[in-house]
């Protein structure tokens, strides 16, 4: 192999970046270098992007499983429904919200919040459910209205399987998110579907390449917020380790 | 009740009895059920059918049945965690259904079994959670959550800022009674309180709470599944049966020593005048007198005083009046003194030991019987097991005297009314 320095990066990678490369194409970290600040910005709307939904989507699906909590029974429905939601195809959610909400941001954040509900909804139903009852009865025992009970001692108690949850549904998210982005939504998606759309043109690759690890870069980063945020909130009394 | 002839005999060793314990400061109310009834829909029979009962003021009230017998239903009636079907309760004479149930219940203690802590809060939060409620000021909140950690016995500076998890069972409960007494309640509710602890932690807890009682004079009410328990704790004792019926609702002797039915004599069960051993002292026995001798007297005479006396043995009293030894006739004979003794092997019994103290005390002595010693261990009798047994006996008797005498007085009141 007689490869210049410059093609030391990619050797790196584990590619032989010049075999079988279309006609006018760029290293990868000259793909980068020239799109540095579009790049990043990408990545900041991306991970917008995920943490409003997954935020909206924590809050439907805690809210949510606070009713399913009070009324045992729909607890089956909550689980069929987060089962079959799981198994639909995020692209052909993506085709029947187009019709409804159009091309553009609604459509690719109603997609992903319809998702992430789904990871935190069964999580909340279990944490809320996994608290015991002699607690609760001590509470109200203790003269807690209905809802101090529930923000001072069940949403806490519940609240490391919520937060599991939450990282489960934000990991799933950042994936939904580039899908979604086929509607025109905002992110890291679209690098991935230019690099489809341009297959064997001149940057597919570098584009394909260039939204899928940064999607991972970003969900590494949102993970470890996550982490950082379950040391400062969940009670030292209840943590594990 | 015969009390004017019998108290003032006993006056003078009975300080330490239920009777005048009665004269301590009292901050409870009273709690008073009115033909209290729950009814669950689709029950063929009521879980508590038409319940009326009174707990005085500052008293400590049992309540004991079987398994389903509705006592802890009815307990959570008092604090409207289960609303009755009918009926009226009342807490120092209010309506407890005048009020929000919540506020109700923020001004009556509530411990259950294991303490039931929160484990997300530290004790101090634990502690705090009704005083909070009760929009105490922050400062206050630390006061006095110092001021009930030293009452049960946890040092604030060590436990305050703890979690749940990392205290013993034992003090997990006592978390749970200063959380209960929290906001200085006149009336506290408890379930089982000392159930989910091991025997010896529980006996210490129980202690404690005598303790405490004592000091605070609120009127508890307390479900237990344990005769013992309610024997050893309880100012009057409530036996349930199926539906909330009272079977007899008397004091522990009364209970122990004249059964209302057959119900309450199972449930008792066998054994019972031994339980009765830990409800009396050692003050309350007759005390035999016996042969005395100080030491260095001359032993001939003491011997020669204990023969006339048909006693085998001398209690050897020091010159603070404190017993020393208790030898037998053939020993001093031997000698001309009456010397120390070699070594300090004298068992004594202090008068406030309860009479299941005593028993163990003469079985392991030589001499089939103790000495009983007072204020600075000074020399006040001696008891024997036939002093154990007389006291037991008049004891049952006065107590089936006073039931037969309510029966009396019941009928009498019966025959008026009618």
């Amino acid at each position: 192999m007689t490869g210049g320095p410059r093609h030391g990066p990619s050797l790196v990678l584990g590619w032989d970046t010049r075999a079988g490369r279309a006609k006018g194409s760029v290293e990868v970290g000259d793909f980068i270098a020239e799109r540095r600040q579009q790049i990043a910005y990408d990545m900041f709307q991306h991970a917008n992007l995920v943490f409003q939904c997954v935020l909206v989507a924590t809050i439907v699906a805690v809210g949510l499983a606070v009713v399913i909590n009070r009324y045992r029974a729909l607890e089956p429905v909550a689980n069929a429904v987060s089962a079959i939601g799981l198994t639909l195809p995020s692209f052909a959610l993506v085709g029947l919200l187009l019709p409804v909400a159009g091309l553009g941001t609604t459509t690719a954040f109603l997609c992903v919040v319809f998702y992430a509900v789904l990871p935190v909804l069964r999580n909340a139903v279990v944490g809320l459910a996994g608290v015991d009852d002699t607690l609760l009865e001590s509470a109200r025992g203790m003269g807690m209205s209905p809802v101090g009970v529930l923000v001072k001692v069940q949403l806490p108690l519940a609240w490391p399987v919520i937060l599991a949850g939450v990282r489960t549904s934000m990991q799933m998210s950042m994936g939904i998110a580039a899908i979604a982005a086929y509607v025109l939504g905002p992110g890291l998606g679209s690098y991935i579907w230019r690099g489809l759309v341009q297959a064997g043109g001149a940057n597919a690759l570098n584009y394909a390449l260039v939204g899928t690890v940064g999607i991972v870069i970003v969900a590494l980063v949102a993970d470890l917020l996550l982490l950082v945020l379950g040391r400062l909130t969940i009670s030292k009394g209840v943590r594990v380790a | 009740m015969t009390e004017s002839t019998e108290n003032t005999e006993n006056t003078q060793n009975t300080e330490n009895t239920r009777s005048t314990e009665k004269d301590r400061q009292v901050s409870g109310v009273e709690i008073d059920l009115r033909d209290v009834v729950k009814r669950y829909p689709g029950q063929k029979s009521a879980a508590v059918e038409s319940l009326s009962l009174t707990v005085p003021a500052g008293e400590l009230v049992m309540f004991i049945g079987p398994s389903g017998c509705g006592k802890t239903t009815s307990l959570k009636m008092i604090n409207r965690l289960i609303e009755p079907t009918s009926g009226t309760i009342t807490i120092g004479g209010e309506d407890v259904r005048s009020r929000d149930a919540d506020e109700l219940r923020r001004t009556i203690g509530y411990v259950i079994q294991g303490g039931s802590l929160f484990p997300h809060m530290t004790v101090a939060d634990n502690i705090a959670v009704v005083p909070k409620l009760l929009k105490w000021s922050k400062q206050k909140i630390a006061d006095r959550t110092e001021e009930l950690l030293d009452l049960v016995g946890l040092e604030p500076g060590r436990y305050r800022d703890r979690y749940p998890r990392e205290l013993s069972g034992g003090q997990q409960q006592r978390v749970g009674v200063a959380r209960g007494l929290a906001a200085d309640p006149p009336v506290v509710l408890m379930d089982e309180p000392f159930g989910a602890v091991d025997p010896i932690t529980r006996q210490r807890l129980q202690d404690e709470m005598l303790g405490i009682q004592r000091e605070l004079g609120k009127t508890i009410v307390c479900v237990t599944h344990d005769i013992d328990e309610a024997i050893k704790l309880g100012d009057r004792i409530l036996i349930f049966s199926e539906g909330a019926r009272i079977e007899q609702y008397d004091t522990p002797e009364n209970v122990l020593a004249a059964p209302a039915n057959d119900f309450v004599a199972d449930f008792v069960g066998a054994g019972s005048t031994l339980k009765q051993l830990s409800l009396s002292r050692v003050s309350e026995l007759e005390m035999g007198s016996w042969t005395t001798a100080r030491l260095g007297d001359d032993s001939s005479d003491a011997v020669r005083r204990a023969e006339a006396a048909g006693h085998d043995c001398v209690v050897v009293l020091d010159e603070r009046n404190r017993p020393v030894s208790w030898p037998w006739l053939r020993n001093l004979r031997r000698q001309d003194r009456i010397d120390v003794p070699r070594r300090d092997e004298l068992v004594t019994l202090d008068r406030r030991a309860t009479l299941n103290d005593a028993l163990d005390t003469m079985l392991s002595s030589s001499h089939a019987a103790a000495i009983v010693t007072g204020d600075r261990d000074q020399y006040v009798g001696v008891v024997d097991f036939v002093s154990v047994t007389n006291h037991i006996r008049g004891q049952e008797a006065a107590a089936q005297q006073a039931v037969a005498q309510e029966a009396r007085a019941e009928e009498a009141r019966a025959e008026d009314a009618s």
